[in-house]
């Protein structure tokens, strides 16, 4: 049994899991300078039940990465120092600023309010920086900073993707129409970071220019960029029919496309989890404790799906209000 | 000890002692709300509902703060320590996966349900959300506690190549600290939890003495911390004896033993002087030490000097008396307390305001105790197997003192803003609650109750 392996694909689903679902969250908390007071009520109590388990899959997996590569755990992290702390102070302030905006009155609401937006901002934004400086293997220099602030920055236009995806499913009337817009911007946005990866990427290393560009492979690979740009058009035209039966599927084509981009990823990388430096069986922890894990894992993680959708379904419908209700 | 170490220290330090605050709360005050939430079930009394609504807000805010202080963490055994997970990983790495597993998805996922799904749920799946949120907090604690300890007393491990690996799982969970460790713990989160309600609600009652909710909570606190504070002195002594026998040297730090010897007096008071290894303005209990910790007044007990490998005397010796003296304190006002709200007596304002005075008691001890242990362990980072200094990586002083900053920056504001909500919600946050629906659940918000 090829254990790093296994837990490469784990990792891989954790951390899609915690982009698809918290970048929702991360999504609504950027938008909410753009809508009205009583419009941000009803934003904040779409994603109140579920900010906290979604959150869950980014411990997940960096614990993942922590128990099967501590190798590369070490590298990375440590590469990665100061935008994790940033991404950490920003993701404290998004996940307090939710619980005390909904207390707080007067001006202190304004606060939290505004702080609840600079937290899902710096914290997705940090998310793209830090997956611009990981695809590049941490070079140093000019253009590969700037790089990964656009990835950067295009994160956070994915993230308001999906984002205004969620608020298309989970509201109605005026702030619905509004979350079409938003979304629209935010597929452009993502356009823009996913052909800027998909240049990148093989620009600087040639094991991924190798892996791409290969004939006839190049071929069969050139339907995943066909199938996002299928995705990307199934969201633009879904968008507009926003306020019936089909409120999922601007959502789900956000979830496609976020996919399809990871898939792409993953094989550009693979099989390193530090590029061009560290293989995932160089870096996999001794095979005696991940074969405990993997164990625990068998057993526990349907368990974690299943009452996970039972919590989507306990909360399913148009969200109002108050969240009390 | 160079800058890079130090600053590595002091912001895990930081960041675990900010941490442990909130866990400690949740743990307990999740039984509590499962206690108060059946309480409603059965008597449907709205002052039951009242004090539940209340005391849930509590009890999202103080977790989300452990949640986000938690996943900051979880970052920092990389960024800080990296040679810990390469050197234990084998061993660490399934602990804290079986901790992620087992109890963060169970509780974040159904707090979601316990806080807002009151009246979407049946009254049972309510219920059962609730249990689950207070059992989860609980298996986490087992979990993370069974690595602590494996740290202080390690068993069950093996060399293979240039990493300790688990020969026998069974050895390294209940390695010979745990089950004390655990229990210290739990029952200190019950104290906190109990002298959190007892003083919120005296605050509350300040503002109104009439509030029945606030009155039950007061009780209920008061009555709680009085029966466990007695299990927690016989259990933190059994903590003690095992501490002597696994790791001798943190007892001599706590005692501030410098010299092996018989009939050891224990130091009431001193100042423990690391330099010239003496304590100096020492007043001391002839024989109290040998003892306390030997029961036998000659015994002999190991000093400082008998340890290679010893930790700071001073931090360890005054944190071990700050924590006993607190818990006396706390004892001798829980018992007055039960004795003062008896017979649904509300206390006067004077009482009241002790009662408050002594809110977070709980938190204040637990710190002093978690430095006792930690700072007792050093320079071990896992007794006789990895040193501290060891384990720290690469990242400059610069990235560190710039991300320490960040961090005290950030949980001053946090901190500030937790104790404004909890003052808020206990003043006017519970008048406000009082003007919500007097009835709850699934079939009130149905319109058939």
């Amino acid at each position: 049994m090829d254990l790093p392996l296994i837990f490469m694909v784990l990792m891989g689903v954790s951390v899609l899991a915690y982009v698809v679902l918290d970048g929702y969250d991360l999504g609504v908390g950027m938008l909410m300078p753009a809508a009205t007071d009583d419009e941000q009520s009803f934003m904040v109590s779409s994603i109140g039940p579920f900010w906290d388990a979604n959150e869950t899959w980014l411990v997940l997996g960096v614990g993942i990465l922590l128990a099967a590569f501590p190798a590369a755990h070490g590298i990375v992290l440590q590469a990665l120092y100061l935008p994790v702390v940033a991404m950490l102070v920003g993701l404290m302030f998004r996940g307090v600023a939710f619980e005390l905006r909904v207390k707080a009155e007067g001006w202190h609401r304004q606060m939290w309010n505004w702080l609840f937006w600079a937290g899902s901002f710096l914290a997705s934004f940090s998310q793209g920086f830090m997956l611009g400086r990981y695809i590049t293997g941490f070079d140093q220099g000019f253009g590969y900073w700037l790089f990964a602030m656009l990835v950067g920055a295009s994160l956070c236009g994915g993230y308001v993707l999906l984002g205004a995806g969620w608020l298309i499913l989970k509201t109605e009337g005026e702030l619905q129409k509004k979350a079409v817009k938003w979304a629209r911007w935010g597929l452009l946005w993502v356009a823009l970071g996913v052909a800027l990866v998909s240049l990148g990427t093989p620009l600087v290393s040639e094991t991924v220019r190798d892996k791409w560009f290969d004939f006839p492979r190049t071929l069969w690979l050139m339907l995943l960029p066909a199938a996002t740009l299928a995705a990307g058009w199934w969201l633009w035209r879904s968008a507009a029919l926003a306020g019936g039966r089909s409120d999922w599927q601007p959502y789900a084509a956000g979830v496609t496309i976020f996919t399809l981009a990871f898939l792409g990823l993953a094989y550009s990388l693979f099989p390193y989890v530090v590029i061009d430096r560290m293989t995932i069986w160089e870096a996999a922890a001794h095979p005696s404790g991940l074969k405990v894990v993997l164990a625990g894992a068998a057993v526990v993680l349907p368990f974690i799906v299943g009452y996970t959708i039972l919590a989507y379904r306990v909360f399913r419908g148009k969200a109002s209000r108050s969240l009390y209700d | 000890m160079d800058d890079a170490l130090f600053l590595a220290r002091a912001q895990f330090g930081l960041n675990i002692g900010f941490h442990i605050l909130f866990p400690t709360l949740t743990i307990a005050l999740g039984w509590f709300l499962f206690g108060f939430r059946i309480a409603y079930q059965r008597t449907r009394d709205p002052a039951w509902l009242a004090t539940y609504r209340l005391w849930v807000k509590v009890y999202a805010l103080s977790f989300a703060m452990g949640v986000v202080s938690g996943i900051t963490m979880s970052f920092q055994f990389g960024t800080n320590w990296p040679r810990f997970m390469t050197s234990v990983g084998a061993i660490a790495g399934p602990l804290l996966s079986y901790e992620v597993l087992t109890a963060f998805f169970l509780e974040a996922t159904f707090l979601g349900v316990m806080l807002f799904g009151m009246n979407r749920v049946p009254d049972w799946v309510h219920i059962t959300s609730t249990f689950l949120v207070a059992f989860g907090t609980t298996v986490s604690a087992f979990w993370i506690l069974a690595l602590n300890s494996w740290m202080h007393t390690p068993t069950g491990h093996v060399l293979d190549g240039n990493q300790w690996i688990a020969a026998d799982w069974w050895a390294v969970i209940f390695n010979p600290s745990f089950p004390y460790r655990l229990a210290h713990m739990l029952l200190a989160s019950a104290l906190t939890a109990s002298f959190v309600i007892a003083g919120l609600s005296a605050w509350r009652l300040l503002r109104d003495r009439f509030d029945n909710g606030a009155r039950w909570t007061l009780r209920a606190g008061l009555l709680a911390a009085a029966g466990v504070i007695p299990v927690q002195v016989f259990v933190g002594d059994l903590h003690g004896l095992n501490t002597l026998e696994h790791q001798p040297a943190k007892i001599a730090a706590m005692e501030a033993i410098w010299n092996t010897e018989r009939g050891v007096p224990l130091v009431l008071f001193a100042i423990p002087d690391e330099k010239h290894k003496r304590n100096d303005y020492a007043i001391e209990l002839p024989y109290g030490a040998s003892l306390i910790l030997k029961h036998d007044a000659r015994a002999e007990l190991k000093g400082i000097d008998a340890f290679p490998d010893h930790p700071p005397v001073a931090p360890v010796f005054f944190a071990f008396r700050a924590m006993v003296g607190i818990g006396v304190l706390m004892l001798v006002i829980a018992w007055w307390g039960v004795w003062i709200t008896r017979k649904k007596r509300v206390p006067p304002p004077w009482a009241l305001w002790i009662f408050a005075a002594f809110t977070f008691s709980g938190w204040v001890a637990t710190l002093c105790g978690w430095i006792v242990t930690e700072v007792g362990r050093q320079p071990w980072l896992v007794t006789g197997v990895l040193r501290t200094a060891d384990a720290v990586g690469d990242v400059s002083g610069a990235a560190l003192g710039a991300s320490l900053t960040g961090y005290i920056l950030t949980y001053a504001t946090l901190f500030v803003a937790y104790m404004v909500v909890l003052t808020h919600l206990s003043g006017k946050g519970a008048d406000k609650v009082k003007e919500e629906p007097t009835a709850a659940g699934f079939a009130a918000a149905k319109g058939t109750d």
